[in-house]
């Protein structure tokens, strides 16, 4: 059981990873507190499930799903640049619209993936046919750890370009990129769109991975995201690029595996997983100054 | 090359906290000048690099550079042409990335930035060679985060920044008045090295009237929103610090009064 417990919590850690690092890039990169998360992730998922289920390729479904989560970040950029609406606003009514929108896109507020085929169905069968010993157990794991790497690999050189310089830049002192010559605005609407692609590519990913589509798993992810980046934060720092980005899927998995060792012990029952999430990131948000204090350190007021 | 056209600009206008900063502002900037800006409390002074900058738009009259008509150009693009240096030695530098990705911003000024590496072997050679000629040993701290460096380091840091490719126009906002005298003597004797070496026209504002007087070629005195007094060439060089506050009371018949200026 423990075993089962541990695979699943890394599994679960990868995969709601990958929207961990689309919340990385808006409050970390781009000190931008956007909610259009609770929206962009279902989105992927309402996408990429009605798209299996009205015929088309899994791998077609999953990359619909990343466009749409970049439009929508991109509207909550627009309406945050051009519109003046402020961030917390402006990802607040996206997040809102989302919610009718995916329920158009699916139609119901439930898709059932269970006998459809999926990414991963097909990559199985695929391996299955080459190599007929693999160990299946270990096929959602092994698969996760890929995509995974590569993504947070590709994003952690992304940002070591020259627009992810003027990126970071953007979110860090804004009059200075200006009077470097960078549009803030341009900058913020590519954080936005790039970050709610990596969301909504999570939240296809986990509907293929769960076997169904819900209007209502977005709510609390970026409560999930939030804690993913904070308690990576905590225990690592930030170090580099490459450590802040491994960091946060690190505790992305610490926090799906202590969700699953409080609801394990019985100590709590599904249906308060919300509260435990609220729980998790307080405790997250203020051990550090806690164990600051008993180190006899100033407490730092730096952002965070 | 720089003409400012009859400038106005009021802030908060039609409420309480209505401030007209200066109406009917007009500035001919000659190339390779290098003009001192001082001037009482309220005076304009930063408004006005502001407003060639860019930071706002003015509300009537025209901004020429080089004969382009630049005022309706939003900030990040007049960058291309304007070099800054601000008061405040926080806002010139991104705190959280490091030394070299700082100047790596720099270097990429008014480039539209690409997908390509930000640093590379040649970019750091250069950029050793650039901080080399300052004594602050920032060379060899090129992946040091910015945020860990002084105040002084800071501006050093920011100066080259701004002129690291060569600007049309270099505005300094008091760029030395929150260092220690040592560090801003140093970061001082910088600006007049870059700015002569590569033959910058630059406007500097300052509330140290010994600096106003000793550095640059024209001197302009600015007062509620006017130039009251444009001096160069002999007169300026001639110029003291007595004789620079008893015109000021002859052209306005009151004191001079900044409470943050320092004669010495």
């Amino acid at each position: 059981m423990w075993q089962t417990m541990l695979l699943k919590s890394i599994e679960q850690g990868l995969v709601f990873g990958i929207m961990a690092l689309g919340v990385y890039i808006t409050f970390k990169i781009l000190n931008f507190a956007d909610l259009t998360v609770d929206g962009s992730f279902p989105l992927g998922a309402a996408v990429a499930a009605s798209l299996i289920v009205g015929g088309h390729s899994p791998f077609t479904a999953t990359l619909a799903a990343i466009l749409a989560g970049a439009l929508a970040g991109y509207i909550t950029g627009i309406l945050n640049t051009s519109a003046k609406i402020s961030d917390l606003l402006a990802g607040i009514l996206t997040m809102t619209s989302l919610y009718s929108i995916n329920l158009r896109i699916m139609g119901r507020p439930n898709i059932p993936l269970l006998n459809q085929p999926t990414v991963f169905s097909m990559i199985q069968g695929a391996i299955e046919n080459v190599f007929p010993g693999f160990p299946i157990r270990y096929l959602y794991l092994i698969l996760f750890i890929i995509i995974v790497f590569v993504i947070k690999l590709l994003l952690d050189a992304f940002l070591k370009t020259q627009l992810g310089f003027a990126l970071r830049a953007t979110g860090d002192n804004p009059q200075m990129i200006r009077s470097q010559g960078v549009n803030t605005d341009f900058m913020k609407i590519i954080g936005l769109s790039l970050s709610n692609a990596l969301i909504s590519l999570s939240g296809a990913l986990v509907a293929q991975y769960q076997g169904f589509a819900d209007v209502g798993m977005g709510i609390g992810t970026i409560i999930a995201g939030l804690a993913s980046v904070i308690i990576g934060d905590a225990l690592f720092g930030e170090k580099s690029i490459f450590i802040s980005t491994l960091s946060v899927l690190f505790g992305s998995f610490l926090y799906r595996f202590s969700i699953s060792l409080v609801l394990s012990f019985r100590l709590a029952q599904a249906s308060d997983l919300k509260l435990l999430t609220a729980l998790v990131v307080i405790v997250a948000l203020t051990a550090p100054r806690f164990k600051k204090t008993f180190k006899g350190f100033k407490i730092s007021s730096e952002k965070g | 090359m720089l003409v400012l056209e009859h400038i106005s600009k009021t802030f908060n206008p039609g409420t309480p906290n209505e401030n007209q900063v200066f109406s009917d502002l007009s500035l001919k900037v000659e190339d390779g000048d290098f003009i001192t800006v001082i001037g009482s409390n309220g005076a304009g002074k930063s408004t006005m690099l502001n407003a060639i900058a860019g930071v706002f738009p003015v509300d009537s009259g025209k901004i020429f550079l080089d004969g382009n008509d630049i005022t309706n150009l939003p900030e990040y693009r007049r960058a291309a042409f304007i070099g800054r240096v601000f008061q405040d030695p926080m806002l010139g530098t991104s705190p959280s990335m490091t030394i070299e990705e700082n100047l790596s911003l720099a270097f990429c000024r008014a480039n539209n930035v690409s997908l390509r590496w930000g640093l590379d072997f040649n970019k750091r050679k250069t950029f050793k060679k650039y901080l080399s000629n300052i004594p602050l040993g920032l060379e060899k701290r090129l992946t040091t985060k910015v945020k860990l460096l002084s105040g002084g380091q800071r501006q050093a840091l920011t100066l080259i920044m701004a002129t690291m490719k060569k600007p049309r126009l270099l505005l300094l906002d008091e760029h030395t008045a929150a260092l220690d005298p040592k560090t801003a003597m140093l970061v001082n004797d910088l600006t007049e090295k870059i700015i002569e070496t590569n033959n910058i026209t630059t406007i500097m504002v300052t509330h140290n009237l010994e600096h106003a007087i000793k550095m640059g070629n024209r001197l302009i005195m600015m007062h509620k929103g006017k130039i009251v007094m444009d001096i160069k060439g002999e007169e300026k060089a001639t110029m003291t610090i007595p004789r620079l506050l008893n015109k000021f009371e002859q052209l306005q018949g009151e004191k001079f009064a900044e409470d943050r200026v320092m004669l010495a």
